[in-house]
């Protein structure tokens, strides 16, 4: 306990005398949470539209401000022909050009019905999805106004609810996200680059020749990494209750317990890394590429893993974060108890008995 | 019975291309100052790391205060002392910070036994609070030295402690292994260094993976002992070539200021050499014969090695 106690302290050490990993440790989560929150918003505000108004009269002008003033869009420009609307969109000025085609408010009072045609810049698909969406809603709600009064002979009426996440905000898919990719470069990154850093100044040596038993010593190395990366877990958490207003839904402990398990699993992993290789900048590679690619791929922050081709769906079950991803969203946005997440928590369970088996296993009491 | 016994120790490495310990036999005595003097690459750090349990042997049987290096790796590692060639300590962290928690990982506190060494820790107290990484050279080693012992080893391994450390520090160094002689300790050391074998109770020449000679120093010394001469002239590297030339030079090396050089047939090789040297048309050559110190042994040594091999 002792011999424990002093590791934890020296780890410490290391990491605080290390402005890099010091970096990593605070600046990484930090950065990420606030670019993600901030910065990189998949939501959309005041986005830059053109109008191209053929028809000039009261109920064009009515639309143009209504969309002018709602919070998504600004009227950047009036356009006056239908061959600027290519050069606008080559600009990259605008995200959208609405045209209303001659004689609009005459077609819509006389044989009631008149288009609109909303043309989005695709080349940024997800965007001007959103965007042709929030525009079709402007006008939805207008044409509600002018026909509330008067009765119409048949209609379906959609009324559509966006469950757990009714305001659509962004921080709900990316604070699972950024917490996953956190734990997964720090549990497995900094805790093979520590010990792998001890192969290489050569002081595994003197550790190795000492009464310790070897895996005592890799372990003391590992679970000061534990810590840190539970520390990570509760600042990413108050930074998003208190800096992205995002509530944690389902319970606190539950959530807490769930990483700390996560934590275990990408420290085998980290462990199992630095029983193999030898020199510091491997461990990197490897953690790089190896791990922080697929939980970007597969998780399921980033791209839907349903859209995938079946071979990449099947990848994906054999990547740790998309579990711990989809347990941190079942908890911290729909709230939902252990009973939904046992699958899941199995799965990691076994992954973490497994890394830290092949670990153990491969761990080597001598140089060789 | 803390000695160390080697017997046919072999060693290679990559996959048996390179071999770096060839048939090597030795025995160190409990409480015995033993030294490895070879150059760099002779297979020292080798040795070393097979008698600290950190490399298995090809062939052969090794045995550490009567433990097996192989099977009772445990055992060994909980009673030797260890300081390996390249600086092995935390290099930000400071001299206590480092002492502390070595002394935690060998299950004793710097406290219980300061008294071990309280000689060499006075000399780098005054830096105690200083990182690693900013300790001059001979700090380094005192402070690589003072972590290697606070745990009271039976055997301690040294693996070239001495290089890169200024004259003075060396000389110190060397009398702080007298003292932890004096205690018991069996010491095995290895230095690239030949002067600094007269400080051992018996030494290993070694090279190329093979023991040339393992004695006292001055027994090597007499038993390779031959006729040698000092040969000096203004233009030094023309001379040599010439020597070399010369049909009855066993072996002509740069040695200081002056070229030392055996001959095959001896003292008689000497007034040959000279009227060579004349015909040649050399002025201002200065000769005398020269006592063989362990350098020129070590030269001879080798020389006999590889015209055999």
């Amino acid at each position: 306990m002792k011999i424990f106690l002093s590791f934890v302290r020296k780890e410490f050490r290391h990491v605080i005398r290390d402005k890099r990993s010091l970096i990593i440790l605070v600046g990484l989560p930090v950065a990420m949470m606030l670019l993600f929150g901030f910065a990189l918003s998949s939501e959309v505000k005041n986005s830059n539209i053109a109008i191209l108004d053929n028809s000039r009269d009261e109920t064009t002008h009515t639309l143009i401000d209504r969309l002018d003033q709602s919070q998504y869009f600004s009227v950047k420009e009036i356009l006056h022909s239908e061959k600027e609307i290519e050069a606008i969109f080559k600009k990259g000025e605008v995200r959208l050009v609405v045209i209303f085609p001659a004689n609009f408010q005459e077609n819509l009072l006389h044989i009631q019905k008149a288009q609109v045609r909303l043309v989005g810049d695709a080349s940024d698909p997800n965007t001007s999805n959103i965007i042709i969406n929030y525009a079709s809603g402007v006008i939805r709600s207008y044409q509600d106004e002018l026909f509330g009064l008067q009765k119409m002979p048949y209609q379906i009426e959609l009324d559509t609810r966006m469950l757990y996440n009714p305001q659509l905000k962004s921080s709900y898919n990316f604070v699972p996200g950024v917490m996953t990719l956190i734990l997964m470069l720090l549990g497995a990154m900094m805790t093979s680059v520590a010990i792998v850093k001890e192969k290489e100044m050569g002081t595994m040596e003197i550790l190795l020749v000492s009464p310790m038993k070897p895996l005592m010593v890799v372990f003391s190395k590992a679970v000061p990494y534990l810590a840190l990366c539970f520390f990570d877990v509760i600042l990413i958490l108050i930074m998003a209750v208190y800096i992205l207003d995002m509530p944690i839904a389902g319970s606190l402990p539950l959530l807490l317990a769930e990483s700390l398990l996560f934590i275990l699993t990408t420290l085998s992993l980290g462990l199992l890394v630095s029983a193999i290789v030898d020199t510091q900048q491997v461990a990197m590679f490897i953690s790089l590429v190896g791990f922080l690619m697929p939980a970007l791929i597969f998780s399921g922050f980033m791209f839907p893993i349903e859209n995938m081709p079946i071979p990449m769906q099947v990848i994906s079950n054999i990547v740790p974060t998309k579990w711990y991803y989809s347990i941190v969203r079942a908890i911290m946005v729909k709230g939902l108890g252990f009973a939904f997440v046992y699958k899941q928590t199995l799965i990691l369970l076994g992954m973490t008995l497994l890394f830290l088996g092949l670990a153990v296993k491969k761990f080597k009491v001598r140089l060789e | 019975m803390s000695g160390v016994s080697i017997k046919n120790i072999t060693k290679t490495y990559e996959k048996g291309t390179v071999l770096a310990l060839d048939n090597i036999s030795l025995e160190v005595a409990p409480g015995e100052l033993f030294g490895l003097i070879g150059p760099d690459g002779a297979g020292k750090t080798t040795l070393f790391r097979i008698l600290t349990t950190l490399l298995i042997p090809d062939k052969g049987k090794a045995t550490v205060a009567g433990f097996d290096v192989v099977t009772d790796y445990e055992d060994i590692r909980k009673i030797v002392g260890y300081m390996p060639g390249k600086f092995s300590l935390y290099q930000d962290l400071s001299i206590e910070e480092n002492l502390n928690f070595f002394a935690t990982v060998f299950k004793t506190t710097f406290e219980e036994n300061y008294h071990l060494i309280e000689d060499i820790y006075v000399q780098i107290e005054p830096f105690k609070k200083r990182l690693a990484g900013e300790l001059s050279g001979g700090m380094k080693q005192k402070l690589a030295l003072c972590c290697a012992l606070i745990h009271e080893p039976k055997v301690l391994f040294l693996d070239e402690p001495t290089t890169g450390v200024d004259p003075v520090s060396r000389k110190e160094f060397w009398d702080m292994l007298d003292r932890l002689k004096a205690r018991g300790i069996t010491i095995v050391v290895s230095t690239p260094y030949m002067d600094e074998a007269s400080r051992c109770d018996r030494i290993a020449l070694i090279q190329k993976g093979k023991i040339l000679e393992v004695n006292t120093l001055e027994k090597i010394i007499k038993k390779n002992r031959q006729p040698l001469f000092a040969i000096k002239a203004p233009n030094r590297y023309k001379l040599i070539k010439d020597i070399r030339a010369f049909e009855n030079t066993n072996s002509c090396f740069a040695f200081g200021e002056d070229n030392h050089v055996s001959f095959k047939n001896g003292s008689e090789g000497m007034p040959q050499l000279l009227n060579y040297l004349n015909e040649k048309g050399y002025e201002n050559l200065s000769h005398k014969e020269v006592e063989p110190d362990i350098e020129d042994t070590f030269i001879k040594l080798m020389l006999e090695t590889e015209n055999h091999d």
